[in-house]
């Protein structure tokens, strides 16, 4: 069975909010986590879990009524799921359609994990600045002081 | 934190863009050898003058010294004094008290209202970048926290031109914490804009290279590579750099316990080597290298240490926008 067959037949099209396809299997519920959404706001939400995909063999699956992304939570879904592509819905219709990018220089979404960072020092107005060194590999150099991020270290460090 | 390209005509006749007027110096990476160069010929010029020189009359630069240090500070000092700069400081007790009492940010916008160049010194890394982002008066790093020291490695392969001529084609060992050890790490960082045949290091178990910081190294063509005992490449060495082990910046003492003393050159080491191999050292040194090499044919230390004074004279005036 395709996907899309899975789509229709699972989980109703939705009027208006947003699609989040495309998202590397088993990384649906961090996307929701760092979104804040927990299911109490009373939208109608389907998360789709290692449904098939053509592309990535397995993929997971996000659909939020009502909701619409801000640029920055693009940004913060591209760090965990760079494959990721967003929908957004109208009136049942995809309106606009675009991948997640990968920012050349992420600002004030993580946090450095190096405690003697400056962009760690309390009482300072700075915003921590990491730059992409990798996009494919998801691999971040701290402006600050050069400690390197990668894929596994961004979950915990994301900044809410 | 705006600086503008300059076009220089030097002795050559060769037109040159330096961008070194109002420039930061935050990293030694962002300088090319040619700038490096130009640093080097004025440095040659400046060891050859005594005395007061009025190249910055009127001018202020201050010293914001947040972490304990003596002699950075002093060769700065008299470096902006002989070159007619009146000095401002906060270091000390005054610098732990306004460290306390207000940010970093606010302290930087009074020293750039106050001076016309900020050298700063600072526990936390990427302090001097941050200053600099602050303040509109170019900022210098003195050193911040475990990551750079850019004037002591421009010192350095200062010092390895004078003695050899050239900064190419040696072979550098460097031993020492390259774990916390700034002053090591970025004159391997300085290295990496030469060709040298060949880089050691070696370190204590603890305090090894990052692993992220020797791919980046190896990624920028740099014929490094990590060794376990000093004595297996000690025939090879036209340099050998030497740091001691940074206690302070150890998070448990009990791993200092375990490191200290792990190292020690001693003149027995060295006769194994070329009979023209130097010895490096950033100074303070506490016992990693035996008192009898002081005075050796090896020791390069005090010669080093002297050369402080020129560079920072040298990278002053360029940053101030002055020819000589
Ligand atoms: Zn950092």
């Amino acid at each position: 069975m395709s996907s899309e067959n899975i789509h229709t037949l699972v989980v109703p099209k939705i009027l208006n909010g947003t699609v989040i396809d495309h998202i590397p299997a088993g990384r649906a519920l961090d996307i929701l986590k760092v979104l804040n959404i927990t299911g109490g706001e009373g939208w109608r939400i389907a998360v789709l879990l290692n449904v098939e995909s053509k592309k990535l063999g397995r993929k997971d699956i996000i659909k939020i009524e009502r909701r619409k992304l801000t640029s920055a939570e693009v940004n913060v879904i591209a760090l965990i799921a760079p494959t990721a592509t967003i929908n957004i819905i109208e009136n049942f219709v995809v309106v606009e359609k675009f991948k997640v990018n990968v920012p050349e220089v992420i600002e004030g979404v993580i946090r450095c994990p190096n405690p003697t960072c400056i962009s760690n020092k309390e009482r300072e107005p700075v915003k921590s600045r990491f730059r992409t060194l990798s996009k494919d590999q998801l691999i971040f150099r701290c402006e600050y002081c050069s400690t390197i991020v990668t894929r596994d270290d961004i979950l915990k460090l994301i900044i809410r | 934190m705006f600086y503008s390209l300059q076009i220089v005509a030097l002795d050559l006749g060769i037109k040159m863009i330096t961008s070194f007027k109002n420039r930061d110096v935050v990293s030694i990476l962002d300088f090319t050898r040619e700038e490096l160069e130009t640093l080097f010929e004025y440095a040659d010029k400046f060891r050859k003058v005594e005395g007061k020189l009025n190249l910055l009359n009127g001018k202020v630069v201050s010293l914001a010294f947040f972490e304990p240090s003596t002699r950075t500070r002093l060769s700065f000092e008299v470096a902006a004094k002989r070159l007619g700069a009146d000095v401002v400081s906060i270091i000390g007790e005054e610098a732990s008290s306004i460290a306390k009492g207000e940010n970093l940010a606010d302290t930087i916008r009074m020293l750039d209202a106050y001076s016309n160049i900020i050298i700063l010194r600072h526990r936390y890394e990427g302090a001097a970048k941050y200053a600099a982002e602050i303040a509109e008066n170019p900022v210098i790093n003195a050193g911040d926290g475990i990551q750079h020291h850019p004037t002591q490695a421009m010192i350095d392969l200062y010092t390895v031109k004078t003695l050899f001529g050239s900064i190419d084609g040696l072979v550098y060992v460097v031993l020492g914490d390259l774990r916390y050890g700034r002053a090591a790490m970025s004159f391997i960082y300085g290295l990496s804009l030469y060709k040298p045949k060949k880089l050691y290091v070696v370190a204590p178990q603890l305090l090894r290279i990052r692993n992220e910081v020797l791919q980046i190294l190896k990624e920028r063509g740099l014929p490094i590579e990590e060794k376990n005992d000093v004595r297996e490449i000690i025939s090879e060495a036209d340099v050998l750099y030497v740091t001691r082990i940074q206690r302070e910046r150890f998070p448990d003492p009990m791993e200092y316990e375990k490191v200290r003393g792990s190292y020690i050159v001693t003149l027995d080491l060295l006769e194994k080597g070329k009979s023209t191999l130097k010895v490096l050292h950033p100074l303070p040194k506490v016992d990693e290298i035996d008192h009898k090499v002081d005075t050796s044919r090896y020791a390069a230390y005090y010669l080093q240490a002297r050369l402080g004074v020129p560079v920072r004279m040298s990278l002053l005036s360029l940053v101030s926008g002055v020819e000589i």
